[in-house]
């Protein structure tokens, strides 16, 4: 029962051509930068993987982490809420030019959709949306006299997440608001792969305060002092 | 005209909201309305990403990136913060437990319409926590211009732009006015003095209903 991989290289082995990729983070905070950029080195050297669709609740900031990777040009299509920045040239590009799919959806509807999906729920009822754009051909159904869409659930092949404290076994805390859609994410792919900034052995993290537990978790890594997003994006830091 | 600042706006919001409310604001102009909570009362602030008890920014320099609010700007915590999931966080927003929150508009209809998220135009479209929001809090506000940049009225007889929810908003504070939303009409509340009704009307896209007297809006300078 030991779940830690020696590199982050071998920590995203494995995804391939058009899986489907969820990665943590709102903006910067929670983004597993260290594992984002495992992935564009593999594309780098080997052409692969290509094709992804990408779960995220934006399109990337800059030109580092989910920026960097859209603008490798590894993703067909992004499943998320806001993908505006300070700075979403890549995205924005690419999606103007009709070289990248979105899927709109709900912060909160998205957030949902994984837990469903992690959560062996297929679909659920919600207000959100109801009566504009975003729900346009799903299913309403009216409920103690309100109408209600019908939203499916949101699973995925892999996760790539950034937790702060994990043990061997995979169970996880996080720092501050960098949790956000982390937990989620954990369960609702086959495969989560965490960057952990500190990897304790088991028994070291009080059961109390277990945030995500090791059940979820496929495969961790050790990232210690990982970077973060904003303040690359304030050096104007360009990935590769 | 005269008509109030954005400042005076959030501040004329900031008064009807009441000690220990659990108070989300969108992002951008309504951030402004936790500045001026009055004496003695104490709101508690929802952040979407998952901060319940933020405060204010930190100092620059001093900004710690996990700390942040929806519109990504760092924040602090006050005593008796906690941090959450994203779902434990719309549960809290869809579950009906937030008291108010107060967004920007475009536009406003008096049946409560509210587009708040999309200009229809070519672009990238994003839509954020917008739409769970106005179905959340127990009171949905709205705090606007009275009018465009252009001098339409952005309180309207129906909609035009995307809706971001259906009959939500109950209540609307203007540069010039505050309206109530009831029953599909508009019902002045309070107007600045200095405008009169029937101007204050021919700048709305709908009757505007009387029910009782109406107020003065007075609000202080504020820099």
């Amino acid at each position: 029962m030991d779940k830690t991989i020696p590199s982050l290289a071998e920590a995203v082995a494995g995804i391939g051509d058009g899986a489907t990729v969820m990665i943590g983070g709102f903006g910067g905070s929670g983004a597993p930068i260290e594992l984002i950029h495992a992935l564009i080195d593999r594309f780098v050297a080997t052409g692969h993987p290509t094709g992804l669709t990408v779960v995220n609740n934006n399109a990337g900031n800059g030109h580092v982490g989910l920026a960097a990777l859209i603008e490798q040009g590894m993703v067909a299509k992004l499943i998320c809420s806001f993908p505006r920045s300070a700075d979403p040239v890549v995205f924005t590009e690419l999606y103007l030019a009709g070289k990248i799919e979105l899927e709109l959806v709900p912060q909160g509807t998205l957030a949902e959709r994984i837990r469903a999906g992690g959560a062996g729920i297929p679909a659920f009822y919600t207000p959100t949306a109801y009566g504009t754009a975003l729900a346009k051909g799903k299913k309403i159904e009216e409920f103690d006299g309100r109408p209600y869409v019908q939203e499916r659930w949101l699973k995925a092949d892999f996760a790539l997440i950034k937790a702060e404290v994990g043990d061997t076994h995979g169970n996880l805390t996080y720092r501050a608001a960098a949790r956000n859609f982390a937990p989620l994410m954990a369960t609702a792919a086959r495969t989560t792969i965490v960057q952990v900034s500190h990897l304790v052995a088991p028994g070291a993290i009080d059961p109390e305060t277990v945030v995500t537990p090791g059940i979820f978790v496929q495969r961790l890594v050790e990232v210690p002092d990982p970077q973060q997003e904003e303040v690359l994006n304030r050096a104007k830091a360009v990935y590769p | 005209m005269t008509k109030l600042s954005n400042a005076q706006i959030a501040w004329r919001a900031a008064q009807d909201i009441e000690d220990g409310a659990y108070v989300n604001l969108g992002i951008g102009f309504p951030e402004m309305v936790a500045q001026y909570q009055p004496p003695g009362r104490q709101a508690i602030f929802h952040t979407e990403n998952g901060i319940l008890d933020f405060g204010e920014a930190p100092p620059a320099g001093s900004e710690d990136w996990d700390l942040i609010n929806a519109g990504k700007k760092a924040v602090t915590l006050n005593p008796g913060a906690a941090f959450f999931h994203h779902a434990d966080s719309f549960a809290m927003v869809r579950g009906g437990h937030l008291d108010v929150a107060i967004l920007g508009a475009y536009q406003v209809a008096q049946n409560g319409d509210l587009a708040n998220w999309s200009v229809g135009a070519k672009g990238v479209p994003a839509v954020g926590g917008a739409m769970d929001l106005v179905h959340g809090a127990k009171r949905v506000a709205v705090i606007t211009e009275h009018v465009t940049k252009d001098g339409k009225p952005k309180l309207l007889d129906r909609c035009t732009l995307p809706l971001t929810g259906v009959g939500c908003v109950t209540r609307i504070y203007t540069s010039l006015a505050v309206i109530d939303i009831v029953e599909g009409h508009f019902v002045l509340r309070e107007k600045l003095p200095s405008i009169a009704l029937a101007d204050l009307q021919a700048l709305t896209g709908a009757p505007l209903h009387l029910d009782g007297a109406v107020q003065d809006l007075i609000v202080p300078e504020l820099s």
